[in-house]
């Protein structure tokens, strides 16, 4: 809501207070300045610098001044040499502006036209670029003429966009005055809260200064109405459903003219972000945007043709197939649930958001029928949502609108349209009021003042508050009582009710002066969050292993997603939570996979370094048969590609990862997170190396799968040389079975024995199950066993590889001899060369 | 004076004087030999003593000692000496340029925002919040009407929902759902908790809009929770997070699940609140909306508003972690570029 000052003052006195500290005050009472734009006034003193928009008008270099005679330019058609008064005598302006044209050779004026007159050095906004380009005037010769001054428009004084003439000042500007003083303004936009939208208005506006300030406010008399009268021999009225339309008013004015509005009424529209058309229209904007109610102007003539003879007036919803073309020239689909405004022969304008542009006022309207009604805001927010016009009748009627301002409103516009385009008001109104509102009442005490706010506020002080907010106040016994103002909606009853108020009170009174205390109620009962807790140990276990922590969209596409597959095709159709209203085809519905994620992320990256090690920690959405929501479960995915270490100046980097360096980072996990009895077993999984994958386990669960990526796969994607290794693991199982809490081992004070074995065993053998009979047979004095090497030759055999071990004996009470380690080193032979055949390999 | 006793003091004067040209551990070496080994004259005197005469050996002996401590005295110096230019020498040849650049481990590093996100659990941790988490795709039930948003309010129209083409089902557009859900786990007991995590909404993608955030939102329901209790935690909060002598100011806002709304603003760190880009020239940065829990909510989560009241408050943490580190793009966070998380 763009708020004039100079409008706001109409209604209330605002004298001694600067021009940001209104903006201050208007922003403490929930009415948020946004901007504030300068017309012509000078830029204000204080913190905010930059906060301004807009252009101060040098007192010496504008002013009011009066054109006195119109002559043509004696070298070109297009422009005209004004005579012009500018107080201090009469000088020649040349101007190109179509709105002098028609005083050309009529000599002498009776009725001088008053104009905005800029001085040579002025500094104003160029009316030929686009935008607001600041330039100074200064004297140039156009066509043999001198031209060192300038009659300004709009968009050169920054009041508008508008260049399309010269601005016509009303007859009483005062000649030789500075344009500043005459007209200087500054327009406050101000952020309207969807509960406040009874101040998308001056008048609105006003009343809450009114009630921070304690100062009166003035409001604007309309004439008077009577229902009935003449008008009922003019219009008929008919409601069909006061539901959807509680209230009904048309009001006539005979004999008028779509003239041009005073220019002061022209500058408030336009510096209030509206476009002044004519006198008629103009006096229903005004009003609508004096006090929120909005009207609409029918050209009865227009109704009477269509009706042939006395036209009458019903609201109801929309028949299958009728058709209506509004005034902006859309057609919008109509059905049983919109409401119109039509007449025997079919709809005038969708109730409540805008006109047909065929009854609508025009250039020759005469006869002008004003309806002021008020709608359910509920059906027609659903009218909106499906038409999706906006309007400022919309904007306003959505958010509820009080019956009673379409009276108020009424007698307004009437005296406005009989002022501004003339004519006579037809006797009497319309008025079906069949759905009247009843304002409502609430009971307040201090203490329930106090137990929301924690301070002490009195009634006294709430009273005055809630007064000057337009509520009728009085006391029963301790209790403020207080009822409603006819002009808002939002007051609830009972303990809502009571918290509306409550608000009123607060905001007005000042959040600022209610005091910051500490809580001091009982802390609830502890209840920790393990599954975070054991979250974030794992995000830091990665990162302090050198993994890099990232944060994934949930939104993407099935088709980004079948990436991981090969041939782009998941093996099985997939259930996705898809999106209704997408904001990109690139996001149509949540993830499934976070593999899938981790692989873009290593691709988007791939080329900024030359090794990756990233991991993702976050939720996949699987839909379940069923149920209404998705089952969101927790992915950890890992991914590394390229060189661990990157090359420094004097050493190389280390050759490119593979399965083991991922398989290392797994383990270190795992490791870190107290697993016990982790497995590593070959599987095969579509999206990875049938040779190079691995499945997770703990027991019976599965905690998830790794390896290289298939070079089918691969291919999906862009990526160079390199193996691209990936993790997916299901985090709810990670999590539950990760152990914050572990037995810490001993360490023993006697000396350890390190000796080496190597043994031959069938290709085929497990590592992983020989080194657990090497456990097995070692016994307790076996506290380390450590693969060194993988060795293979045709001279151990045809399917045979050597495993070297290198074997830690330590026991807790003694130091070990070569017996003892002679002893275990004999038991692992003996054993492994039982169960698996192995051989002990001489070195 | 003996002859022998004349010898002795030449060698000893040769001796040091041969000293004195030796610059080596080699030559000292040399020297050693010729001075004080099996053929020097000294140890020859000293091998010679038994067929001295009786009354000669004190005379000699104590000579010959005498030249033997002064040369053992000179060569320990001169030791000392060389080898300490001999270590210096090997100093200078293994120098380094300590300027060359050093060898990076690979670092890992914990995700920006999962770093504020810390710093809040953290803080609100102190003032004992427990977290607690609820879903991202929702109900419109949760998401809206049981925060007082029943079908077609005009307060829906704050915030543009992704739908699912499942009837009644959304993307979370604020962490709020999560209120009523911990409430309804809850109730009776007096609840102080905070409730982070993503929320998604309907807007252009651009550097300043995300259509996925994170938000943190705050939850105290009790006896006697009062609007005052929400300004002191919030002023606290505020402190902890922009510093000791941050300026806030509250002011009325409109939120449907609470009643008295608020807003609560800190003065812009960039421009010390004279106006710049960052606060869009108003000198205060938003930071979190909050107010007293509306009746109808409390109801919903199971709490009688005329027993219980409480607070809520939300923040959104991209736009301040943006504002913290100077982050010219908001898409940056999910975009996860390597060279932009390598900064942290």
């Amino acid at each position: 809501m763009k708020a004039p000052l100079s409008w706001i003052k109409d209604y209330i006195d605002l004298d001694g207070i600067g021009i940001e500290e209104l903006a201050n005050i208007l922003t403490s009472v929930g009415l948020e300045v946004e901007n504030v734009l300068l017309v012509g006034v000078e830029k204000p003193e204080g913190k905010l610098k930059n906060k301004y928009a807009g252009l101060s008008w040098d007192k010496e270099k504008f002013v009011v001044a009066e054109v006195v005679e119109v002559n043509q330019h004696p070298n070109a058609d297009r422009l005209t040499l004004c005579e012009l008064n500018d107080g201090t005598g009469i000088a020649t302006v040349l101007t190109g502006a179509p709105n002098m044209f028609p005083w050309l050779g009529k000599g002498r004026l009776e009725q001088p036209l008053k104009v905005a007159y800029a001085r040579e050095g002025a500094m104003l906004y160029d009316g030929h670029q686009p935008g607001q380009v600041v330039t100074k005037l200064k004297k140039t010769t156009i066509r043999g003429v001198d031209s060192r001054s300038m009659i300004c428009s709009e968009k050169e004084l920054g009041i508008s966009e508008e260049h399309e003439g010269v601005i016509e000042l009303d007859a009483d500007a005062p000649v030789g005055m500075p344009l500043v003083d005459y007209m200087g303004d500054v327009v406050y936009e101000v952020a309207i809260l969807p509960n406040m939208a009874r101040d998308a208005s001056i008048l609105g506006i006003a009343r809450e200064l009114s009630a921070v300030l304690g100062r009166p406010l003035r409001l604007p008399e309309g004439i008077s109405l009577h229902k009935g009268g003449a008008i009922a021999e003019k219009v008929g009225l008919e409601v069909r459903d006061a539901e959807l339309n509680p209230r009904f008013m048309l009001g006539m004015v005979e004999g008028t003219q779509a003239r041009k509005s005073p220019y002061w009424v022209q500058r408030r529209l336009s510096l209030a972000g509206m476009r002044p058309i004519d006198a008629l229209v103009d006096a229903t904007n005004y009003t609508m945007l004096e006090i929120g109610q909005p009207l609409h102007a029918f050209d009865y003539d227009l109704l009477q043709e269509r009706a042939g003879g006395k036209p009458t007036i019903i609201t109801r919803t929309a028949c299958e197939g009728e058709k209506i073309t509004l005034l902006d020239g859309s057609e919008p689909k109509l059905d049983s649930q919109i409401e119109l405004v039509t007449d025997t022969a079919g709809p005038l304008s969708i109730a409540g958001v805008m006109g047909g542009g065929e009854t609508g006022v025009h250039a020759g309207t005469r006869n002008l029928l004003i309806e002021s009604a008020n709608w359910n805001f509920i059906n027609l927010r659903k009218t909106l949502s499906k038409t999706r016009i906006n309007s400022e009748a919309g904007y306003r009627f959505s958010r509820d609108v009080h019956p009673a301002l379409a009276e108020t409103a009424l007698a307004l516009c009437l005296k406005r349209v009989q002022e501004w385009g003339g004519g006579e008001v037809v006797q009497g109104v319309l008025d079906n009021y069949g759905k009247p509102y009843e304002d409502t009442v609430n009971r307040l005490s201090e203490q329930t003042i106090l137990e929301v706010i924690g301070q002490e506020i009195s009634l006294e002080e709430s009273t005055q508050i809630l007064e000057r907010l337009g509520f009728s106040c009085w006391m029963e016994g301790d209790e403020l009582v207080a009822k409603s103002p006819a002009t808002r909606t939002d007051i609830e009853t009972g303990t809502i009710g009571q918290r509306n108020l409550i608000e009123e009170i607060a905001r007005t009174y000042g959040y600022e002066r209610i005091a910051a205390k500490r809580l001091g109620d009982e802390l609830p009962p502890q209840v920790g969050n393990p599954k975070l807790e054991a979250e974030e140990r794992i995000r830091d276990i990665l990162v302090s292993i050198g993994l890099q922590d990232t944060l994934a969209y949930r939104q993407t596409s099935p088709e980004r997603e079948a990436r991981i597959y090969v041939g782009r095709k998941a093996p099985e159709a997939m259930a996705y939570v898809r999106l209704k209203n997408p904001i990109t085809p690139e996001r149509t519905a949540m993830r499934r996979s976070a593999m899938a994620t981790m692989l873009e992320l290593l691709e988007y990256n791939a080329k900024f370094r030359p090794g990756l090690a990233m991991f993702e920690l976050g939720p996949v959405f699987l839909p379940v048969e069923g149920e209404v929501l998705p089952h969101e479960a927790l992915r950890l995915s890992i991914g590394l590609t390229g060189a661990w270490d990157v090359a420094s100046w004097d050493r190389a980097q280390s050759p490119a990862m593979d399965f083991f360096d991922l398989k290392g980072v797994v383990e270190a996990l795992l490791d870190g997170l107290h697993l016990e009895g982790v497995k590593f077993q070959a599987t095969s999984h579509p999206s990875f190396h049938p040779g190079k994958c691995a499945e997770v386990r703990v027991g019976e669960e599965v905690l998830g799968v790794m390896g290289e990526l298939h070079p089918q796969v691969k291919k999906n994607y862009t990526f160079g040389q390199d193996p691209v290794l990936v993790a997916e693991f299901d985090g709810e199982t990670l999590v539950r079975l990760s152990n914050a809490v572990f037995t810490n081992k001993a360490i023993s004070s006697y000396p350890a024995m390190v000796e080496d074995i190597a043994l031959i065993v069938d290709e085929s053998l497990p590592a992983d199950d020989l080194e657990a009979l090497i456990w097995q047979a070692g016994g307790k004095l076996l506290v380390d066993v450590k693969l060194f090497d993988v060795y293979r030759d045709a001279k151990l055999g045809e399917g045979k590889k050597s495993l070297a071990y290198q074997l830690t004996y330590q026991a807790f009470d003694r130091t070990l001899n070569d017996k003892d380690a002679l002893n275990i080193r004999n038991r692992i032979v003996k054993q492994t060369k039982n169960v698996f055949g192995a051989v002990l390999r001489s070195s | 004076m003996l002859e022998i006793e004349e010898k002795l003091q030449t060698e000893l004067a040769r001796g040091i004087e041969a000293l004195q040209s030796v610059a080596k551990v080699e030559s000292l070496e040399a020297w050693k030999g010729e001075f004080l080994g099996k053929s020097s004259l000294v140890m020859q005197v000293f091998g010679s003593m038994g067929k001295l005469a009786k009354e000669e050996r004190p005379l000699i002996g104590k000579a010959v000692n005498q030249v033997k401590v002064g040369l053992e005295a000179a060569l320990a110096e001169k030791e000392e000496g060389v080898k300490a230019a001999s270590q210096q020498e090997a100093f200078t040849k293994e120098t380094l340029d300590v300027t060359l650049p050093g060898r990076k481990p690979r670092r890992g590093r914990i995700h920006p925002l999962h770093l504020t996100l810390r710093q809040i659990y953290q803080i609100f941790g102190d003032m004992g919040f427990q977290i607690y988490r609820s879903p991202e795709v929702e109900t419109d039930d949760f998401n809206f009407t049981y925060l007082n948003m029943p079908p077609y309010h005009p307060a829906r129209d704050m915030w543009d929902t992704f739908y699912t083409d499942k009837e009644g089902v959304v993307l979370r557009t604020h962490t709020s759902p999560g209120q009523v859900h911990v409430m309804r786990e809850r109730a009776p007991e007096n609840i102080r908790v905070i409730l982070p995590g993503t929320t998604m909404r309907y807007e252009q993608l651009t550097a300043r809009s995300e259509i996925e955030f994170i938000q943190v939102e705050l939850l105290v329901v009790g006896k006697g929770i009062t609007f005052a209790d929400m300004r002191g935690t919030l002023n606290d909060f505020a402190r902890r997070t922009f510093g000791e002598n941050a300026r806030t100011r509250l002011r009325p806002s409109f939120f449907p699940f609470t009643e008295p709304s608020a807003e609560l603003d800190v003065e812009c760190f960039v421009c010390d609140g004279e106006g710049c880009g960052v606060c869009k020239g108003t000198g205060w940065l938003e930071i979190l909306g909050c107010g007293m829990v509306h009746p109808t909510v409390l109801r919903y989560g199971g709490y009688d508003p005329d027993v219980y009241s409480g607070f809520a408050a939300g923040m959104g943490i991209d736009r301040s972690t943006l504002m913290r580190y100077h982050i010219d793009d908001i898409r940056h966070f999910r975009n996860n570029d390597i060279r932009f998380l390598e900064q942290f």
